[in-house]
């Protein structure tokens, strides 16, 4: 309150002249500027992290902090069938705009990996789906959607979450509640106080759930659990939206990791579906995704998609086309296909076998915690149960960075670093 | 927003995408309750089903029941009914994408030589700062305020990678919305229709100031001096850099000054869209002109740009927001607030768009060529003026005035034609405009002018 009161009071003195706009005749150095109560913003705890890492001069750092896909030399990875991709639409077809919805081929593409191959609902056209800047711009376009049809509803976001999705809802003006869902003690899902938020929650309220490889924690319900969430959400008329940023990632095979959403479609869900091709395709920087919405009929699916674009349209106009064109040439051409499932199943293993090493590593040395937690969860990271003075340890003495609520990013992790990050993590935690 | 006939019976927003028959039937049939919801309060929702929705919640009832069909949009949507006609006749005279003399998409000989250098070096996909590429944020403030500007030496100007101009100016209007609430942006009247959807969904208040004079089809200059005098102080003028959008009228260098004075006076704040540097004249440097003074004089400002048009970019989004500020520190804090407005929206902008630029206006071959292009792109548009103008006065008796045709500059015209003329446009002759009478001149050919001309001339006489 004190710094907007602050702000007033600034703009209030340069509004009425007391603190004078500018000076006619000395330029911009005597200038008093618009911009005086303009606070530096706080670092992104997790981009702030990579950039923290990348200005240390440390020979043996390790970079553990954001969730991008290195190889076991720990150098970034374009996959295969992006190179070929991009050798074909290189520098010949044109740029004119998407249409506001976005790439065709790529959303029909993309509702299939969702919704599954032979989806009743994408036959009925009962999807209204628009393509997304990525897994970010889709859960901001649901937000405001949400707050433009559902005003006086919230958002129940799980503790813990990937922290931009309180950004996210907070600037599309909708407020949130939480619920239970790590489990601290057994570093596992709180599956009790979970079930009893979910019941205690009003009839009717919007849940952002993580379809798999939960951000930060890695972990999932079972399938089993699902179910049980699933039934829960019916006796109660929840509305589930579905963050799913590692499809592919999580067990290797997409099909297996969207277990979650086919689950509570069968149920009669009607959902909402955030996708992302940042991870699973490599495409990052190319923000590519999409954002879905299950409706009654077609009927109702083309009028929310046509508000959806209402919405996209002041901010962006139409999306980036770079992006969606690799994922429809690679997705519509079956070969190329093929390469990119092989492909993330090459990466989602290599994940799990840092997984399997570092748990080995840190028993061997003899640590006296469990390290079960490392093999249990799953997808691109770990959440170590570090508190975060060993993490400001872990980078102020061993030079590794990551996000101080003890969330390993594996995707980092290499055979020739795993000795050395598991000797940091146990000189840290030995004597807790 | 489109409530004509045109719009809901046959310009389907969704005609590309399948088959919709049975659902175009259902949607004349409901055609009242497509147009604007009366409802009070929230403008989207039907009333009724809201309160019916929120009080029962059945197990597969949707949540979205009460969500009603938006309005084609007024510029995008055009295209997307263009493409559902099958005349052999039609002209997309629309949205403002350049087209050849052939009418077609045309990607520049400078962009596909970057491409295919992106691809022989392999670069990766990771994602880019919040604020963008650094390479292309320091290219494209030197490409507005020229390399050797104080503002830059000084490093005054906080530059933040943008979704093309439509992504910038809503990072602009969200920091106004932050730092300066209550204060009001000046839009000219007309103005680009997605200037009023950004504001609003900002949550910044707008008003209009005069710009177009029907009388002269040009600068109602006095009017726009009197309402930017009249004006809070303290106010955002937002400004069209250069080809002003949607009449093709600029202010004269002259008349510039006159603007920066008053704006000086009422110690409100510039803020400048541009989107069509060398567009307008061919030079880069030339089209920059009324940014660059405003900067000489001290003030401090805000500048979306976009690449969409000068380099072919359109659909990689690719443009930035420039505040200059009066200190190297207070750029650096606004820079760090934009970064935190733009994390919540999409995280970090997409990468393709950059690099090309970077490719381009950083590589002094590339950038040499860049500028050729643009004078051909910007000598087409001249050329097909010219055309227009010999065509309408040849076929046009009534001895009319065309010559504002010639006065005015890049992309578009604004012919003069009211909404059931442009309707005319269309309906009867399939040449497809935004019913605010503006024609897209990029995407007209020396070989149609003949017959946009007899169209214009029919709708300009035979229908009021």
């Amino acid at each position: 309150m004190r710094a907007q009161t602050q702000r007033k009071m600034v703009f209030r003195a340069v509004m009425s002249g007391r603190v004078p706009r500018w000076s006619s005749d000395s330029g911009a150095r005597s200038m008093s500027s618009w911009w005086r109560s303009v606070k530096p913003a706080p670092k992104d705890p997790i981009l702030g992290v990579t950039e923290a890492f990348l200005s240390d001069s440390n020979p043996n750092k390790v970079n553990v902090g954001v969730g991008a896909y290195r190889d076991d030399n720990g150098k970034p990875v374009v996959l295969e069938c992006v190179r070929e991709a991009e050798r074909r639409i290189a520098g010949n077809l044109n740029m004119g705009y998407l249409p506001m919805g976005g790439g065709v081929k790529m959303g029909e593409e993309t509702l299939k990996l969702a919704y599954g191959e032979k989806s009743e609902f994408i036959r009925d056209k009962r999807i209204a789906a628009v393509q997304s800047l990525s897994g970010t711009g889709a859960c901001r376009l649901f937000a405001d959607f949400q707050k433009r049809f559902h005003p006086d509803s919230q958002i129940h976001i799980p503790v813990p979450t990937w922290a931009n999705h309180h950004n996210i809802w907070r600037d599309a003006q909708v407020p949130h509640r939480t619920f239970h869902y790590y489990h601290p003690e057994s570093r596992g899902l709180d599956f009790v106080a979970l079930m009893d938020d979910i019941k205690n929650a009003p009839n009717g309220s919007f849940f952002l759930l993580h379809a798999c490889a939960h951000n930060p924690t890695g972990v999932d319900p079972s399938e089993e659990q699902w179910r049980e969430i699933s039934h829960q959400f019916k006796a109660k008329g929840h509305f589930p939206f579905f963050d799913m940023a590692y499809q592919g990632f999580a067990s290797g095979d997409p099909e297996r990791d969207a277990k979650s959403i086919r689950i509570f479609l069968e149920d009669g869900h009607l959902i909402g579906i955030a996708q992302s091709y940042a991870k699973n395709m490599g495409l990052y920087g190319q923000r590519v995704g999409c954002l879905s919405v299950l409706c009654e009929d077609e009927k109702q699916a083309v009028a929310v998609k046509s508000q959806l674009q209402l919405l996209a349209r002041p901010m962006y106009s139409n999306p980036p086309v770079h992006g969606a064109l690799i994922v429809s040439t690679i997705l519509s051409d079956p070969a190329l296909k093929k390469l990119w499932l092989k492909e993330v199943k090459v990466m989602a293993d290599r994940i799990i076998g840092m997984r399997t090493a570092l748990r080995e590593n840190l028993e061997k040395m003899g640590s006296p915690l469990s390290w079960e937690h490392i093999t249990n969860q799953i997808g691109m990271f770990c959440y170590s149960g570090l508190a975060p003075e060993q993490v400001d340890r872990l980078t102020s003495e061993f030079h590794i960075y990551l996000t101080r609520n003890g969330r390993i990013s594996m995707a980092g992790v290499t055979t020739g670093n795993v000795g050395y990050l598991a000797n940091a993590i146990h000189e840290v935690t030995k004597s807790a | 927003m489109a409530s004509t006939m045109l719009s809901v019976a046959s310009a389907s927003p969704f005609a590309s995408l399948s088959p919709l028959e049975n659902v175009k039937g259902k949607l004349k049939l409901g055609s009242a309750s497509l147009s604007f919801n009366k409802a009070k309060g929230n403008p989207f929702i039907n009333a009724k089903s809201f309160c019916r929705i929120s009080m029962v919640a059945a197990v597969n009832a949707s949540r979205f029941e009460s969500v009603t069909m938006a309005p084609p949009d007024p510029i995008l949507g055009v295209s997307e009914a263009f493409r559902a006609d099958t005349h052999e006749s039609k002209l997309n005279l629309g949205v403002g994408a350049y087209r050849t003399e052939e009418l077609q998409p045309y990607v520049l000989d400078v962009v596909k030589k970057a491409e295919n250098l992106m691809v022989e070096r392999g670069e990766n996909k990771e994602y880019l700062p919040i604020e963008g590429l650094a390479a292309f944020n320091k290219v494209t403030a030197e490409l507005l305020f020229g390399a050797d500007n104080p503002v830059i030496k000084q490093q005054r100007v906080a530059t933040v990678q943008g979704l093309s101009g439509t992504g910038s100016l809503r990072l602009a209007a969200a920091l106004i919305e932050r730092y300066f609430p209550g204060a009001k942006v000046l839009i000219s009247s007309p103005t680009w229709g997605n200037h009023k959807n950004i504001f609003n969904d900002s949550r910044v208040p707008w008003s209009e100031y005069r710009y177009y004079d029907p009388k002269t089809v040009g600068l109602d200059f006095e009017g726009m001096i009197a309402d930017i005098k009249a004006a809070p102080e303290g106010s955002f003028v937002l400004l069209h850099g250069c080809a002003h959008n949607p009449t093709g009228i600029d202010p004269t260098p002259e008349q510039w000054e006159k603007i920066a004075n008053v704006i000086q006076a009422k110690s409100h704040i510039p803020f400048f869209d541009v989107a069509y540097q060398g567009f307008a004249s061919g030079s880069l440097d030339t089209d920059a002109a009324s940014v660059r003074l405003f900067t000489a004089r001290g003030m401090e400002l805000l500048v979306a740009q976009s690449y969409s048009k000068n380099l072919g970019l359109y659909a990689e989004r690719i443009g930035a927001i420039n505040v200059v500020c009066s200190s190297a520190d207070a750029a650096a804090r606004v820079k760090s607030q934009l970064k935190r407005l733009a994390r919540p929206m999409y995280s970090n902008p997409p990468i393709h768009g950059a690099r090309i630029v970077a490719n381009v206006v950083g590589d002094p071959a590339l950038f040499n060529e860049w500028k050729a292009e643009m004078e051909m792109m910007a000598g087409r548009i001249k050329n097909v003026r010219q055309k227009l103008y010999d065509s309408l006065s040849a076929k046009d008796k009534s001895g009319k005035d065309w010559s504002f045709i010639l006065k005015q500059i890049g992309m578009f015209s604004f012919t003069g034609l009211n909404i059931d003329q442009s309707a005319n446009m269309t309906s009867k002759w399939h040449v497809y405009m935004t019913k605010d009478g503006r024609i897209s001149l990029a995407g007209l050919s020396l070989a149609k002018c003949d017959y946009l001309a007899d169209a214009i001339v029919d709708s300009f006489h035979n229908v009021s």
